[in-house]
């Protein structure tokens, strides 16, 4: 089993490999697009602005290459905040994005509405998730899970969704489409449900 | 819901763990490793790392030693001291900061602060202010470690902060620091409902009534506290407890999975 960590720039890796190798995967943090084919896990994490991400996701060369390990080749992949939200079609966040489109949907602010939330979204929240969720094995619902984000994913089909969060209303917390993962918390900083998390990823197979 | 978060707060002086009064009289208590041990097995709800010379001496932070202590600490944890260049803070994200605390600098350059965010986004940038209580009953904004008054006003210059792309404040009264009397409920209080980011409220906790205070009547999202973890028996756990207690949503850790 060998994960791979994108690295093209955009945040906390070394959080991420250490808590990937803490659930016993080999972990390799890569700068180059054919690693890709090394991988049985692939991991898009991510810290940062949807647009910032995007120029070095094109700069880095990963786009196609990319597009082939998860729509084609069918390898398992989970973006982690910003790396989820790039999966998305487009991203508002400093203007008007192409985003990756792996998952139908947009980024968008989060909007206080009526509720009294305060954005950025920043703490440990409940995650209400869909039974029998792959990457919610072993994890009692509504555990709590680290967020620190100030952008949210709307996916344009609701099938996609496996967790929301009572935030801001409520927001979508974590989306699955067959091999495509994807959190908007932290996992690798939300201590021992991450890790199960990250396990139950780890031991999906398609 | 979003829970409240009880956090500890380290302050690195070289390589050691200190704690000082009201941002002087510092004693060493320890180094830092074996904190961040102890507070990731207790499972914290986040940590704050400063690094208090860091300024003072002009020097860049120290990411050899923070990739050592991000290795061992899987709670979310924030790094502040001395930072004032964009590649700072990106050295500090890829040596596992989570958030960045920006203090010092932002008074000299504001537009750092919306430099900072639109790289990074405003999600992992703290702006940490400290401030000083004077007589006459006004608060007033202090940079250099608490060492230079800036004129500023806390309430103005949080929401100059806010509007700069700042996405979370902490708030330290160096007068209650490290005193145990409890935190400036009036200066959290001003603050917190003059902005719409999250607030931290930072320096006075000696129990956690006091906590209670800065949730309940401050306005506070989390509460930073110090010296009430290293000079006493209390735990995080336990402070969580009693405000989980009172009706604050807490973390509770013994629902997620072992």
């Amino acid at each position: 089993m060998k994960a791979l960590i994108i690295d093209y720039e955009m945040g906390n890796l070394g959080s991420v490999r250490r808590s990937f190798e803490e659930c016993d995967a080999e972990v390799l943090i890569s700068t180059d697009p054919h690693d890709l084919k090394l991988a049985t896990h692939i991991v898009l994490p991510g810290v940062g602005a949807f647009a910032e991400g995007m120029e070095h996701l094109i700069r880095g060369g990963w786009i196609d290459p990319l597009r082939q390990a998860v729509l084609n080749d069918r390898i398992p992949t989970l973006g982690i905040c910003l790396g989820m939200q790039l999966f998305a079609d487009r991203g508002f966040e400093k203007g008007d994005t192409p985003g990756l489109g792996f998952i139908p949907g947009k980024v968008a602010l989060l909007e206080p509405g009526n509720s009294d939330s305060r954005v950025p979204h920043i703490g440990w929240n409940e995650v209400d998730f869909v039974p029998n969720t792959p990457l919610f094995t072993k994890i009692p619902n509504k555990s709590d899970f680290y967020f620190v984000h100030s952008f949210h994913f709307i996916p344009e089909n609701n099938n996609v969704i496996v967790g929301e969060t009572p935030y801001c209303g409520n927001i979508v917390s974590a989306i699955q489409s067959e091999n495509v993962f994807g959190v908007q918390f932290h996992p690798e900083k939300s201590s021992r449900a991450g890790f199960q998390l990250i396990r139950a990823f780890l031991e999906y197979n398609h | 819901m979003l829970k409240k978060r009880v956090i500890p707060t380290l302050l690195w002086k070289d390589i050691s763990l200190v704690k000082g009064i009201s941002f002087d009289s510092w004693r060493r208590i320890g180094s830092i490793m074996p904190a961040i041990k102890v507070y990731n097995t207790r499972d914290v709800d986040e940590l704050i790392l400063l690094d208090i010379t860091a300024t003072l001496e002009n020097r860049d932070p120290d990411y050899e030693s923070l990739q050592e202590y991000s290795a061992e600490c899987f709670v979310p944890l924030t790094v502040g001291g001395g930072l004032k260049t964009l590649d700072q803070v990106r050295s500090l994200l890829r040596s596992g900061a989570d958030k960045v605390a920006i203090n010092s600098a932002a008074y000299d350059r504001p537009a750092f602060i919306s430099e900072a965010a639109k790289h990074f986004g405003s999600q992992c940038i703290v702006a940490s202010i400290d401030v000083k209580y004077h007589k006459d009953g006004s608060h007033e904004c202090f940079s250099q470690s608490g060492t230079h008054p800036t004129g500023k006003k806390p309430v103005d210059w949080c929401k100059e902060l806010e509007q700069l792309g700042a996405g979370e404040i902490l708030l330290t009264s160096i007068d209650r620091d490290g005193t145990m009397t409890g935190y400036d409920i009036e200066l959290i209080h001003k603050v917190s409902e003059a902005v719409s980011i999250p607030l931290i409220a930072s320096g006075g906790a000696g129990n956690p009534q006091h906590m209670l205070e800065a949730l309940e009547q401050g306005g506070a999202s989390a509460v930073a506290a110090a010296s009430i973890f290293h000079f006493t028996e209390q735990t995080p756990a336990e402070m969580k407890q009693y405000l989980g207690n009172k009706g604050q949503p807490v973390r509770n850790i013994n629902a997620s999975t072992k």
